[in-house]
């Protein structure tokens, strides 16, 4: 589904990406991890083009992404993305946040997306929400808006940077629940995360980034059961 | 004492009476007060037009300056952002008073509607002030708000307009409205390209009766609740824009 081939990134002379091939197919549950500065932000941002790649090629569902021709709106359509900060619109209430993009895209009608808005927020969990302002929900309730809001696109993918990273860890739970939910319906996920129990629990391979690379990858069991690179050892001692 | 006041009283009733009645000299200020509120109001959406226009073509430049690929909408970018600075540039660089006899006597010296130059004049003039102030309010939204827009599939352009610009809009609105009052005060400079406004109305009554008090400060005092007016309308917007905010 997604294909990454010989990904480097720099922000001038620091090279944050040290090329990176990799491939994400339909259906998995990609969780990355590695120590702070080692680019896994970067290698997420990087897949719908809000970093832009200094060199290699992304291939998405057949369509190379990063060819300057390429409909980048379009294919980030496609692609829904969560952040750590969440990033809600702060002038738009919770259900215009989720209708704002299928409507101005023209994709639904107001009722259509109406209807869309309400379905997710009963999915995540949070109907009575629909005309709250993103400031007055908890940190946790507005990340579930924002998993909501990239949902309404119908996206194929989904991206999270962090999710939990910036809530009060009471919070933490619900997020991860509704993002295991969200897997356990089939959804294709590129997860960066610090929770090594969500990525034992949901992923289906997990990635070891450091220092620009991918280090090691594994499915779950055998990665955190037997590590073979140095690095992962002394990282998952510290976080485990 | 009484008599005191008795004789001054009748002497301000004779001004006022040579001042405004007579002749229907007031008319001479209603009909400014017309051309003043026409040019401001003109000025106003044509400075907001203009300043909006160039804000994002500055800000997208900003923005883009750090890409790596340098295609053809970059360099189109770039000629329209050195346009800009020109434009910012010259207009803050020179004095109103100027510019508004350069664009009468110099660039529209054939065209007979003055109110349309003064318009035009006011209106590129206070673009460029508005056009810094929006550009500052885009800066202030975090850089999370245009990533989110367009990790939907939102393009630049619509996300600027649905997200970014409704935001920069409440943070800018008190230094907007400071360059509105100063616009609506400007414009009694068009007397000198002979524009028969307020000013000019009391200029003219002062000129018929040698009378200088009473026209000069009743329009001063127009002006001032002109001002109090737009002042209280921008608090009502402001606090209605700021609902959001409520926790």
């Amino acid at each position: 589904m997604i294909d990454v081939k010989g990904l480097k990134k720099s922000f001038g002379n620091h090279d944050v990406l040290k090329g990176i091939d990799e491939h994400i197919y339909k259906g998995e549950k990609v969780v990355v991890i590695g120590p702070s500065g080692s680019g896994k932000s970067t290698f997420l941002r990087c897949l719908n083009l809000l970093e832009e790649p200094t060199e290699g090629t992304i291939t998405f569902e057949g369509n190379d992404i990063t060819a300057p021709k390429a409909d980048i709106d379009a294919i980030r359509r496609k692609m829904g993305m969560v952040f750590q900060q969440f990033n809600l619109f702060p002038h738009l209430s919770v259900k215009e946040n989720i209708k704002l993009a299928p409507v101005k895209l023209g994709i639904m009608t107001n009722s259509e997306a109406d209807a869309k808005a309400m379905e997710l927020l009963k999915r995540v969990g949070l109907p009575d929400k629909a005309d709250a302002f993103p400031k007055q929900l908890s940190g946790g309730q507005q990340q579930r808006i924002a998993i909501a809001r990239a949902l309404a696109m119908n996206p194929d993918v989904m991206l999270f940077d962090e999710p939990t990273s910036a809530l009060d860890p009471e919070m933490v739970g619900e997020v991860l629940q509704l993002m295991k939910q969200l897997a356990d319906e089939g959804m294709t996920m590129v997860v960066v995360t610090h929770e090594m129990g969500f990525a034992r629990e949901v992923a289906t391979r997990v990635l070891f980034m450091d220092d620009g690379v991918i280090a090691e990858q594994n499915e779950p069991k055998e990665f955190f059961a037997n590590p073979k690179n140095q690095r992962l050892k002394e990282f998952l001692s510290k976080v485990l | 004492m009484r008599e005191w006041f008795y004789s001054h009283y009748l002497e301000f009733l004779h001004d006022f009476n040579q001042s405004f009645i007579e002749d229907d000299r007031w008319l001479y200020i209603v009909k400014g007060l017309g051309i003043t509120i026409t040019v401001a109001v003109g000025a106003l959406i044509l400075g907001v037009i203009f300043g909006v226009i160039v804000a994002v073509i500055r800000s997208a430049h900003d923005q883009r300056k750090h890409k790596k690929t340098k295609d053809l909408g970059y360099y189109l970018l770039g000629i329209l952002d050195f346009i800009c600075k020109v434009y910012l540039t010259v207009i803050r660089g020179t004095p109103m008073m100027v510019q508004l006899l350069i664009m009468y006597f110099v660039i529209f010296a054939s065209s007979t509607n003055t109110t349309m130059v003064a318009i035009l004049a006011f209106g590129i003039n206070s673009g460029a002030y508005v056009a810094e102030i929006i550009r500052g309010g885009i800066m202030s939204i975090d850089a999370g708000q245009m990533e989110a827009g367009r990790s939907l599939g939102l393009n630049y352009i619509k996300t600027m307009r649905y997200i970014i610009i409704p935001q920069a809009i409440k943070n800018i609105l008190p230094a907007l409205g400071n360059e509105m009052i100063t616009l609506l005060k400007d414009t009694s400079l068009v007397t000198v390209i002979g524009l028969k406004d307020m000013v000019k109305g009391a200029l003219i009554i002062q000129g018929r009766t040698y009378q200088a008090f009473l026209p000069l400060v009743s329009v001063a005092i127009i002006y001032l609740i002109l001002v109090i007016i737009l002042s209280k309308l921008l608090t009502l917007l402001e606090r209605r824009l700021r609902e959001s905010d409520r926790r």
